[in-house]
């Protein structure tokens, strides 16, 4: 199939595993984030670990969007969905997602009204079709999926739409990652940097993290050859001695962005003073909101639902899971009171999340080094089981 | 091309590490083997209500029906928990089973839910190696259905009966409330004869087994996702329903105790109970997709299944359908693709005999069973990686970005 199997060809990734192991410094260890869930998903599902060298382990970033959702904004979405006439439409992994009384398809089953969509533009046909009854989209993600919210909301002021609105939880990347590089047990090399996210805000956000922090980035693409090759640009920078934001996704990001999807959103949403996110705590200007001008679009002006302040679970880590403090299977609860079946943290949810791409993926990679330390470097896997 | 051919083809794009080393070789303490252990408990069901997820084939449908129904019903021939239920009945032994189909829409490209209710059902006695006799047909019909459109489908049933050989031979009709169903539920009841000598089951695996599918896979889940016009993508698709009793008759014939397996070296002469010659098991993969086979074939008998990604057929259409909405094919149904297992020396004449049939022209050796790691399922990306492949715990969820 083109413009995916070329990005997906063996040889290519063992050459190139053989760059990145010649990069690598005899006796350094080399730890890199990988911000996007995205990026975690594609690590486990084809077994990119296995074409790196013992010496780089890769770190799950906070870029699973449905992961960093709080307790407390699915228990007011349930709230929202539980009015009268309420049909909520939201994105296929938040359905799972718990909150403090039970997930989205839980609510379902005790009468709620919560149907799944692919684009919130589906939320809008939906809404066209139910005129009796008030339609709100469940809105989370990064800048990667803020524009079509903000193109959906304007679409459906043009319509004069009265009985659709959103349920605005977007949030920020830039100041998740200004807060992982704060955090003082933080030990990282350099990011594997978003895609997507990048192809709406550009390059050039990520500019005070080689400045202020000394770490290199890579925006990187999804397709794992895009994803060893990123690693091997960041080794070769540290190689160099050199420390800056690298563009691997040329084919999609360009360094200024998209301006016509920033300019939506500008007109749509403005900065929220301050988000809860799952596991890292409250960050100031790390989310969005809906703009007085929108404000008939606006669920939480409508609603006005509680503002649930829940908090995470005592026994999960995915707080120092998602800053890369822990590995997935350091956490306490991993695989026995958190698993896919019952998850206790974000994490484990959605199949972006680390600890649920680890699971479902990359389990028996740990039967090689459970036994050593436990530690979070040098995560080796054997190799391809033959078949022959 | 020989099954052999096949093998080493696949074998030489996943093996990169070579030789048979299998992972778990250091077998460590920590956090693997609690996490097997917890996954080796009986699993508790802590819903107190009935979601979506419990209907969806997975790990939710399996606790679902360990903690209530084998729970209150537990008996030796419903334990196993397979396709069909095998038993003696005065002289003759018979594999009776039960499906209950539920489609929307109930008309799509390839066929309607009258061609899935038959096929269903005669495909889990085929794959029991059972020759299907008949079937009785349950029909719950919404008030406010088009009767031409229940004509339709009842046309439908009858003609896939006619194909499959087998006849309906009672019934029964419910019509509930307007908007107490979704337009019409089927639910059919099959017996049919099996050979007194054959023993098939998921618990038959053994290591160096191979494991084939008959055809590209995942054909009827995308075409029904599609069909339901819910997203903008359209394929030039049809959903794969059709009877497996064909492709059945001619794997018992192909693996049969009477074919000389012994031309291929490797007959040990071992007594150990062999199933039916060369074959193990066979399944049905509708509901969760082959992965899902897999995995119960895994568990059940004990063993690895190692997967060839690169082997594995998929058609063009479905696996860009997949990429587009971020679902794995291997865990999307089909309604006329069984996944077979064979002994090493059966599997170039088992492959060669589903091949010689039309609706097994696509078959293709897909892995093989191992010794390591028991109860679980690898696979070879064609990117040179390992990965496992679990069972989902409700429906695949697409992902947002």
């Amino acid at each position: 199939m083109r413009f995916v199997d070329e990005y997906r060809d063996a040889g290519t990734a063992r050459a190139l595993s053989a760059r990145i192991a010649g990069l690598c410094e005899p006796g350094r260890d080399y730890a890199f984030m990988e911000v996007c869930g995205g990026h975690t998903h594609t690590i486990y599902k084809h077994g990119l670990e296995d074409h790196l060298p013992p010496a780089v382990s890769l770190v799950h970033g906070p870029g699973c969007p449905v992961c960093v959702i709080p307790m407390g904004r699915v228990d007011d979405a349930m709230h929202i969905a539980r009015q009268d006439g309420v049909i909520m439409t939201s994105f296929g992994d938040m359905m799972r997602v718990p909150g403090s009384h039970g997930s989205f398809f839980d609510a379902n089953a005790e009468g709620t009204d919560i149907r799944m969509v692919y684009s919130p533009l589906d939320s809008l046909k939906i809404a066209r079709a139910n005129p009796d009854r008030r339609v709100v989209f469940m809105a989370i993600g990064f800048e990667t999926t803020t524009p079509s919210t903000a193109m959906t909301v304007r679409r459906a002021a043009q319509e004069g739409l009265r009985n659709f609105s959103i349920f605005c939880n977007h949030i920020t990347i830039v100041p998740a990652l200004r807060a992982i590089l704060d955090s003082p047990d933080v030990r990282l090399d350099g990011f594997v940097g978003p895609g997507h996210v990048s192809t709406v805000i550009g390059c050039r956000p990520y500019d005070f993290i080689p400045r202020d922090y000394g770490r290199p980035l890579v925006v990187s693409g999804f397709e794992p050859l895009d994803i060893l090759q990123s690693i091997h640009h960041l080794l070769r920078q540290l190689r160099d001695g050199r420390c800056e934001v690298e563009n691997q996704y040329t084919r999609v990001v360009a360094a200024e962005g998209n301006p016509v999807a920033l300019a939506a959103i500008d007109e749509v949403l403005e900065p929220r003073a301050d988000f809860e996110w799952r596991g890292l705590g409250r960050i100031p200007w790390s989310a969005m909101q809906v703009r007085e001008r929108y404000a008939a679009f606006d669920a939480e002006r409508i609603f006005a639902p509680p503002g649930a302040r829940v908090e995470d679970p005592k026994a999960c880590q995915c707080g120092e899971v998602l800053t890369g403090v822990i590995k997935p299977w350091e956490c306490k609860v991993f695989g026995t009171g958190c698993t896919p079946e019952t998850p206790i943290g974000a994490c484990m949810v959605s199949p972006e999340g680390a600890c649920a791409a680890f699971y479902n993926f990359g389990r028996l990679r740990h039967r090689t080094l459970g036994a050593e330390s436990g530690s979070a470097g040098n995560a080796k896997a054997p190799k391809a089981v033959s078949t022959a | 091309m020989t099954a052999a051919a096949q093998r080493g083809g696949a074998g030489g794009t996943g093996g990169a590490g070579g030789g048979a080393r299998g992972p778990g070789g250091r077998g460590g303490a920590g956090v693997l083997d609690r996490v097997e252990a917890a996954r080796r408990r009986r699993p508790k069901l802590r819903d107190t209500h009935i979601t979506s997820a419990h209907g969806a084939g997975g790990k939710a449908t399996a606790t679902l029906i360990d903690a209530v129904f084998l729970e209150a019903l537990r008996n030796p021939l419903l334990e196993p928990l397979e396709d069909a239920a095998v038993f003696t009945a005065g002289a003759e032994r018979l594999a009776l089973t039960t499906d209950s189909f539920v489609v929307t829409p109930l008309f799509f490209p390839g066929g309607s839910i009258g061609d899935l209710a038959v096929n269903g059902t005669v495909n889990d006695l085929a794959v029991a190696g059972a020759r299907p006799l008949h079937l009785a047909c349950a029909v719950i019909l919404e008030e406010g259905m088009d009767v031409e459109e229940l004509r339709r489908i009842v046309g439908d049933l009858a003609g896939a009966a006619a194909r499959a050989g087998v006849s309906v031979v009672t019934g029964d009709t419910k019509v509930v409330q307007r908007g107490r169903a979704d337009g019409c539920y089927i639910t059919t009841t099959g017996v049919g004869l099996v050979d007194p000598d054959l023993h098939l089951g998921a618990s038959m695996a053994r290591p160096g087994d191979v494991v084939l599918v008959t055809g590209p896979i995942g054909d009827h889940g995308i075409t029904v996702l599609l069909a339901r016009g819910e997203l903008d993508i359209s394929a030039d698709l049809r959903s794969d329903t059709a009877p497996l009793t064909g492709l059945a008759a001619r794997l018992l014939t192909a693996t049969g105790p009477r074919s000389d397996h012994s031309r291929h070296g490797e007959h040990d002469g071992r007594s150990e109970h062999r199933g039916h010659g060369g074959l193990r098991a066979m399944r049905d993969a509708t509901r969760g997709g082959v992965a899902t086979i897999l995995n119960e074939v895994a568990r059940a008998s004990g063993v690895g299944v190692v997967v060839d990604e690169d082997a594995v057929p998929v058609r063009t259409e479905v696996r860009g359908a997949c990429e587009l909405l971020g679902l794995d094919p291997l865990y999307v149904a089909c309604e006329g693709r069984m996944v077979a297992v064979v002994a090493p020396e059966a599997a170039d004449a088992a492959l060669a005999a589903l091949r010689a049939d039309p609706l097994g022209a696509g078959a293709a050796v897909i892995g093989r069973v191992v010794d390591e790691p028991p109860g679980t399922v690898l696979l070879n990306t064609t990117f040179g990686g390992t990965r496992i492949v679990d069972l989902l715990v409700g429906d695949p969820l697409p992902r947002i970005c």
